[in-house]
C-alpha cells in the first residue's frame, strides 16, 4: 500500500499544531478564532472540491447544504420544550436522554435537543434531502446542471428567508454549546479558544483522511474514469449514476457537518450562509486550488477565507478575489498549486536568493 | 377575484417577465456562438443602465442609450480579447467559473467607479405616475418599451442568425468548432462578435429597464439569475423561446402571489423551472435530440 | 506531492499569514475604537454614509485636540454585510487592536450576532441598527444610536388615528430592518383601533412589486405601510401610483434619505413618515434644541462629500457624540467607567434626537425624536395636520 498520500496529511497536523504554539508564544492567540472558522468552512471546500474534481459535477448551490446542517441544529438547540414538558414524546426524549437543559443570558430555562442529537438528525435530513434532489439532479448536464443547483441553493435560502421558525432575516442567535463528554466544548468562548481550534482542525484531518482514502479506492477510480469519460465508464461496468450520487451525498453531508459545527462556535447562524454568493464563492476557492487537487482546495481555502475574515483586502475584498480568479483561469487553469508551478516559483525564489547572496 | 385584479396580476407578470425575458435573450447569443452560458451577462445589463444614466446628464436620452449600448459592447469585445481568448482550458466547468469572475470584476470596478447607491433612467414616456389603462387594469408605458424592445431584438436576433452567413458561422462554431475553422470561419473573431453582440443587447435592456427596476452595482447578479432560469427554461440557444420562457416565469410568479406570500415567489417560481427539467431537460423549447448532441 | 514540498508549502503558509500583523501598541496616546461597517455588500447604502460620517466627526474631533488630551484612534472594518465576518473583525477589534468600544454594525442581523461576545468581553458596543432586539432584552455593553421601530410605528398610527384610517396593508422588505417593523407594527396596531389586512414580504432585490400591491389593493385597505430600506421601497411608491392605487403611503424612518424621494420622483407626493429632524433641520424653529448641529453635520457632510446627507449617517455621527461625550464625563478610558457614563448621560443632542440614557434604556431616545414627514414638491416637510 502507498503511504505516500498520507504525508501531506502530516505536513497539515504539522502546520496546525506549529500555528497554535506560533500564536501562543508571540501572544498573538486571537489569530485561531479565524482559522477556526477557515476550518470549518474548509469543510464545504474540500467536500465541493470530491464533487467538482473527482466527480466532475459542479454545484452552485452547496453553501445550502452547509445551512442545511446549521439552521437544523440551531433550530433544535434553541427550540424550547418547556411549554410541552409533559407530553408524552417530550418526556420520553428526556428521559433517553435527547434534551438538555439551560439558563439563557437572560434568566429564562430552555429545555432542547441536546447538540448531539442535532448533529444526528442535521446528518439524516441532509442525507435525504442530497439523496432525493440527486437523482434527478445528477442526471442533468452542463448549464442545466448548474441552473438546477443554483435553483435548488436559491429555494433553500428563499425557505430560511421566509420561515418564521428560522428567524427570517434576523436567522438564529443565542446557540448553546457543544458539549463533547465534558472534555471540549465548542463554542466562541475566549477561554476554550485553543481546544476549540485543534477541535475543528481535527474534523478537517479527519475528513480529509476519509476524502484521501475514496479519492485511492476502487470509488475514487471509478470516479475519474467518469470524470474523463461516463460512456467508456459505463461500458467498463461503472454505473455513473450510483457512484455520482453517492459522492454528492457524502459532500452535501460533510458541508452539513462543517455547518453544524460552525453554528455552535459562532452562537448563531443568518440566511446569508445560505446565499448564492456564497455557493459561488466555495466553486471559486476550489476552482482557484486546482479542481482535482483536494489539498491545493483545502490551502486556498484557508488562505483566502483568512485573508477576507481577518479584513486585510478592507472593501476591496470581492474586487481581489475576483483578479484571482480570473489570473489563476487564464495562467493556470489546474489551480495555482500545479505540479509544474512549485518547480518553477521554486526556481524563481532561489534564484534571487541566490542571486542576492 | 374580480376580473380587473385579475387582469392587473397578468399585467404585473408581464412586467416582471418582460425584464427576465430581455435579460434572458443576452445569454443565447454568446451560447449560440460559444456552447457557453455567460455568467456576467448580468454586470452587462448593470453597466448598460449605469453609463445611459451617466451620459444622460450631457446627452440627450437616446444619445445616451446609444453611447452606453457603444461603451458596453467595447467592455464585451476587451473581455473576450483579454480573457476568453487566451484560456488554454475550455470546458464548460472553467468557463462557468471564468465567467463568474469576470461578473464579480465588473461588479466591483462599478462600485468603485460609481457608488453604493441606487439610480435610473428617466421613463421613456411619461413620468414616475403615467400608466396606461386597459380594460379596467393599468401598466406603465415603460413595460410597453420594454417588450417592444425586448420584440425587436428577438427578430432581429432571428434573422441574423437564419439567414446571414456571419450569423450562421456563428451558430457553426457552437455546433463544431473543428468543422467550422475547416470551413474557412474564423472562430475567434466569431467569438469577439458574439461577446460585443451580447454586451450590446444587454446594455440595451439594462437601459430600457432602468427606470422600472432601477440601477445599482450589484443589481446584475439577481437579474442575471432569473435570466439564465428563463433561457434554461426556453431552450438555451432559443429567443423566442427565452422570451416565452420569461412570460411564464412572470406569470406563474404573480399568479402566485395571488394565493401564497411574496416571500415564497423565487422558491415557487424556481421549483417549477427544476420540475420541468426533470421531466424534459432540454427545455420547453430545446429539441431533445439537439441537446443530446450537445458536448457539455 | 511529496512531504517535504508539502511542509515547505504550509511553513510558508503560515509564515504569510503572520504577515501584516501590525505589532499594535503605540502606547496610550490615543483613544481606540472600532468600527464595523457593511460598506460594501448587499447593506452598502447603510455602510458607506456611516463610515465616511465617522471619519469627518474623528478628524474634526482630533484636529480640535480630541477628548481629554487624547486623539481617538477610529479603525474601521468591512463587514460586507455579512454575518460572520462581522463575528470574526469583532474579535479582531476586541482581542488585537483592543478597542475601547465598538461603533455599528450597520445591520441588525450583524448586530445581533456579536451583542454576545460584546457583552462577554465587557466591550462597548453602540449599534447603528435598528431592530428592537439589540437593547430589549438590555445587555449591559450593548447600546443602539437609531430611534426605536415601535416609537416609529407608534407616530404611524397615531396620524393614522387622526385620519380615522382603519384598515391598512403592510409591506416591508425581507431583512432585519423590515422584520423588526413588521414584528412592531403587527404588535402595536391594536392599541390604535388599526386592523392590518394583509402584511406581505418582498425582496430587497425586487424590481417589480405590481402584483404584491395588487393584493392589497384587493383588500380595500385605506393606506400602505411600507417598511423598509433597501432602494426597492422608492419602486413601491412608484407602482402604486402607476396601478392608480389610491390609498395612502405611509413609509418607516428607513425612508430618510432624499436620494429615495428623488427616486420616486412625482410618485414621492405625498408619502407621510416619520424621521428624525436632520431632513428638515432648515425648516426647524430657531429654538429647536438640534437645529445648530443639524445644519452643521448636513452643510460639512454635504460640502465633504457632495451627496445628500441621509438619516443613516446621523446614526454614526450619534454614535461617536455618545462615546465621546461619556469619555469626558467619566475623565477616563476605562472600560466600565465610560459605560457608566454612557447610562447617565443625559441631554445630548445628536442627529437622531436628544439622548437620555439609563440603565434600563440603552437607546435614550423617546417619541419626540420623531417628527412626521412628508413630501412636498420633491422636498421633506413637517407634516400639518389637516383640519
Amino acid at each position: 500500500m502507498n503511504k505516500k498520500k498520507y504525508y501531506p496529511l502530516f505536513g497539515l497536523m504539522a502546520f496546525i499544531i506549529l500555528f497554535q504554539l506560533f500564536s501562543s508564544f508571540s501572544g498573538k492567540e486571537f489569530l485561531l478564532i479565524q482559522l477556526t472558522m477557515c476550518a470549518y468552512y474548509s469543510m464545504v471546500i474540500i467536500a465541493l472540491c470530491t464533487l467538482m474534481g473527482y466527480a466532475g459535477q459542479i454545484s452552485l448551490g452547496h453553501a445550502a447544504f452547509f445551512a442545511i446542517g446549521g439552521y437544523t441544529t440551531a433550530v433544535l438547540t434553541t427550540l424550547n420544550l418547556i411549554p410541552d414538558k409533559d407530553n408524552f414524546f417530550i418526556s420520553l426524549f428526556n428521559s433517553l436522554g435527547f434534551l438538555s437543559l439551560r439558563v439563557n443570558p437572560y434568566g429564562i430555562e430552555i429545555l432542547h435537543f441536546s447538540p448531539w442529537i442535532a448533529l444526528v438528525v442535521a446528518v439524516v435530513i441532509t442525507y435525504v434531502i442530497s439523496f432525493i434532489i440527486g437523482i434527478p439532479i445528477l442526471k442533468l448536464k452542463g448549464h442545466y446542471l448548474a441552473m438546477a443547483t443554483l435553483g435548488f441553493g436559491t429555494i433553500i435560502y428563499r425557505v430560511l428567508l421566509g420561515g418564521k421558525i428560522f428567524g427570517e432575516a434576523d436567522g438564529i442567535s443565542d446557540i448553546p454549546e457543544f458539549n463533547i463528554f465534558n472534555l471540549l466544548k465548542i463554542n466562541g468562548d475566549n477561554a476554550d479558544r485553543i481546544e476549540n481550534y485543534y477541535a475543528a482542525w481535527f474534523i478537517v484531518v479527519i475528513s480529509m483522511l476519509l476524502l484521501i482514502n475514496l479519492i485511492h479506492s476502487r470509488v475514487g477510480r471509478a470516479l475519474r474514469s467518469l470524470h474523463g469519460n461516463e460512456h467508456a465508464a459505463n461500458s467498463i461496468g461503472v454505473n455513473p449514476a450510483r457512484y455520482k450520487l453517492f459522492v454528492f451525498t457524502l459532500s452535501a453531508v460533510m458541508a452539513a457537518v462543517g455547518g453544524v459545527f460552525m453554528t455552535h462556535f459562532s452562537g448563531s447562524i443568518g440566511p446569508g450562509e445560505a446565499g448564492v454568493l456564497k455557493s459561488v464563492r466555495y466553486v471559486a476557492i476550489v476552482a482557484v486550488g486546482g479542481m482535482a487537487n483536494i489539498w491545493g482546495a483545502l490551502i486556498m481555502g484557508i488562505i483566502l477565507n483568512y485573508l477576507s475574515l481577518r479584513g486585510y483586502l478592507g472593501s476591496y475584498d470581492e474586487a481581489i478575489f475576483g483578479v484571482i480568479l480570473v489570473l489563476i483561469m487564464l495562467f493556470t487553469p489546474d489551480g495555482i498549486f500545479k505540479a509544474g508551478n512549485f518547480g518553477s516559483i521554486k526556481n524563481f525564489i532561489f534564484s534571487k536568493i541566490f542571486k542576492k547572496a | 377575484m374580480s376580473y380587473e385584479q385579475l387582469l392587473q396580476y397578468v399585467f404585473s407578470g408581464i412586467t416582471n417577465g418582460s425584464i427576465y425575458a430581455i435579460t434572458g435573450i443576452g445569454f443565447n447569443i454568446i451560447y449560440n456562438t460559444t456552447g457557453i452560458i455567460n455568467f456576467a451577462q448580468g454586470e452587462f445589463l448593470m453597466l448598460g443602465g449605469m453609463t445611459s444614466i451617466t451620459f444622460s446628464r450631457y446627452f440627450p436620452l437616446p444619445i445616451a442609450v446609444a453611447l452606453a449600448v457603444i461603451v458596453t459592447a467595447i467592455v464585451g469585445a476587451l473581455i473576450d480579447f483579454l480573457v476568453i481568448r487566451n484560456l488554454k482550458k475550455q470546458s464548460i466547468l472553467f468557463m462557468i467559473i471564468v465567467t463568474i469572475g469576470l461578473s464579480i470584476l465588473l461588479q466591483e470596478a462599478a462600485l468603485h467607479i460609481w457608488d453604493e447607491k441606487v439610480r435610473s433612467l428617466p421613463f421613456f414616456t411619461g413620468d414616475e405616475i403615467s400608466s396606461i389603462n386597459i380594460f379596467g387594469a393599468y401598466i406603465s408605458p415603460q413595460v410597453l418599451w420594454v417588450v417592444l424592445i425586448c420584440s425587436i431584438i428577438v427578430a432581429v436576433l432571428t434573422v441574423f442568425f437564419k439567414y446571414t452567413a456571419t450569423g450562421r458561422s456563428m451558430r457553426a462554431c457552437s455546433s463544431n468548432v473543428i468543422a467550422a475553422r475547416l470551413c474557412g470561419i474564423n472562430s475567434k473573431n466569431m467569438i469577439t462578435l458574439s461577446f460585443t453582440l451580447s454586451a450590446a443587447i444587454g446594455a440595451l435592456a439594462g437601459a430600457v429597464v432602468s427606470p422600472i427596476t432601477q440601477t445599482q452595482y450589484d443589481c446584475g447578479t439577481s437579474l442575471a439569475i432569473k435570466g439564465f432560469a428563463v433561457a434554461i427554461l426556453g431552450g438555451l440557444g432559443n429567443s423566442i423561446g427565452a422570451v416565452a420562457g420569461g412570460i411564464v416565469i412572470g406569470l406563474l410568479e404573480s399568479l402566485s402571489i395571488s394565493i401564497l406570500p411574496l416571500a415564497y415567489k423565487d422558491a415557487v417560481s424556481i421549483s417549477i423551472l427544476l420540475l420541468i427539467l426533470f421531466v424534459k431537460p432540454s427545455g420547453l423549447f430545446g429539441k431533445k435530440e439537439i441537446s443530446a448532441l450537445k458536448d457539455f | 506531492m511529496n512531504f517535504k514540498k508539502f511542509l515547505t508549502v504550509s511553513l510558508s503558509l503560515m509564515v504569510s499569514l503572520f504577515i501584516g500583523i501590525s505589532c499594535g501598541d503605540k502606547g496610550g496616546n490615543t483613544i481606540k475604537i472600532g468600527a464595523l461597517f457593511s460598506v460594501t455588500g448587499p447593506a452598502s447604502f447603510l455602510g458607506a454614509p456611516e463610515q465616511k460620517t465617522a471619519q469627518m466627526l474623528v478628524e474634526e474631533i482630533n484636529a480640535k485636540g480630541g477628548i481629554n488630551n487624547k486623539k481617538i484612534e477610529l479603525i474601521v472594518e468591512d463587514t460586507a454585510g455579512d454575518a460572520n465576518k462581522a463575528l470574526s473583525l469583532a474579535n479582531k477589534l476586541i482581542k488585537e487592536n483592543k478597542v475601547l468600544a465598538i461603533i455599528g454594525p450597520s445591520t441588525s442581523g450583524e448586530t445581533l450576532k456579536i451583542k454576545e461576545l460584546c457583552e462577554k468581553e465587557k466591550v462597548i458596543l453602540i449599534s447603528c441598527a435598528a431592530a428592537e432586539s439589540i437593547v430589549n432584552p438590555v445587555a449591559k455593553y450593548v447600546f443602539k444610536t437609531p430611534q426605536k421601530d415601535s416609537q416609529a410605528a407608534m407616530r404611524i398610527f397615531m396620524t393614522m388615528k387622526d385620519m380615522g384610517i382603519k384598515n391598512v396593508g403592510v409591506v416591508s422588505s425581507g431583512d432585519g430592518f423590515g422584520k423588526g417593523g413588521k414584528e412592531q407594527l403587527e404588535k402595536l396596531a391594536p392599541n390604535y383601533g388599526v386592523t392590518i389586512s394583509i402584511s406581505e414580504v418582498y425582496d430587497a432585490k425586487a424590481t417589480d412589486l405590481t402584483g404584491v400591491l395588487n393584493k392589497l389593493k384587493g383588500k380595500n385597505v385605506e393606506a400602505v405601510i411600507n417598511w423598509s430600506i433597501v432602494p426597492a421601497q422608492a419602486i413601491v411608491a412608484k407602482n402604486m401610483r402607476q396601478m392608480n392605487m389610491t390609498a395612502l403611503l405611509f413609509q418607516s424612518h428607513g425612508f430618510g434619505n432624499i436620494k429615495y424621494v428623488k427616486e420616486t420622483g412625482k410618485a414621492g407626493e405625498g408619502i407621510i413618515f416619520p424621521a428624525g429632524r436632520l431632513l428638515i433641520a432648515d425648516k426647524l424653529p430657531d429654538t429647536n434644541k438640534q437645529k445648530a448641529l443639524l445644519i452643521k453635520y448636513k452643510t460639512d457632510y454635504e460640502a465633504k462629500f457632495k451627496e445628500d446627507v441621509s438619516t443613516f449617517g446621523g446614526h454614526a455621527y450619534d454614535a461617536i457624540i455618545v462615546i465621546v461625550e461619556a469619555i469626558k464625563k467619566a475623565q477616563s478610558t476605562d472600560k466600565d467607567k465610560v459605560r457608566d457614563a454612557i447610562e447617565g448621560l443625559k441631554d445630548v443632542v445628536g442627529t437622531g434626537g436628544i439622548f437620555n440614557f439609563s440603565a434600563a434604556d440603552h437607546n435614550g431616545l423617546d417619541i419626540d425624536a420623531f417628527e412626521m414627514i412628508t413630501v412636498k414638491d420633491g422636498k421633506f416637510v413637517p407634516y400639518e395636520k389637516k383640519k
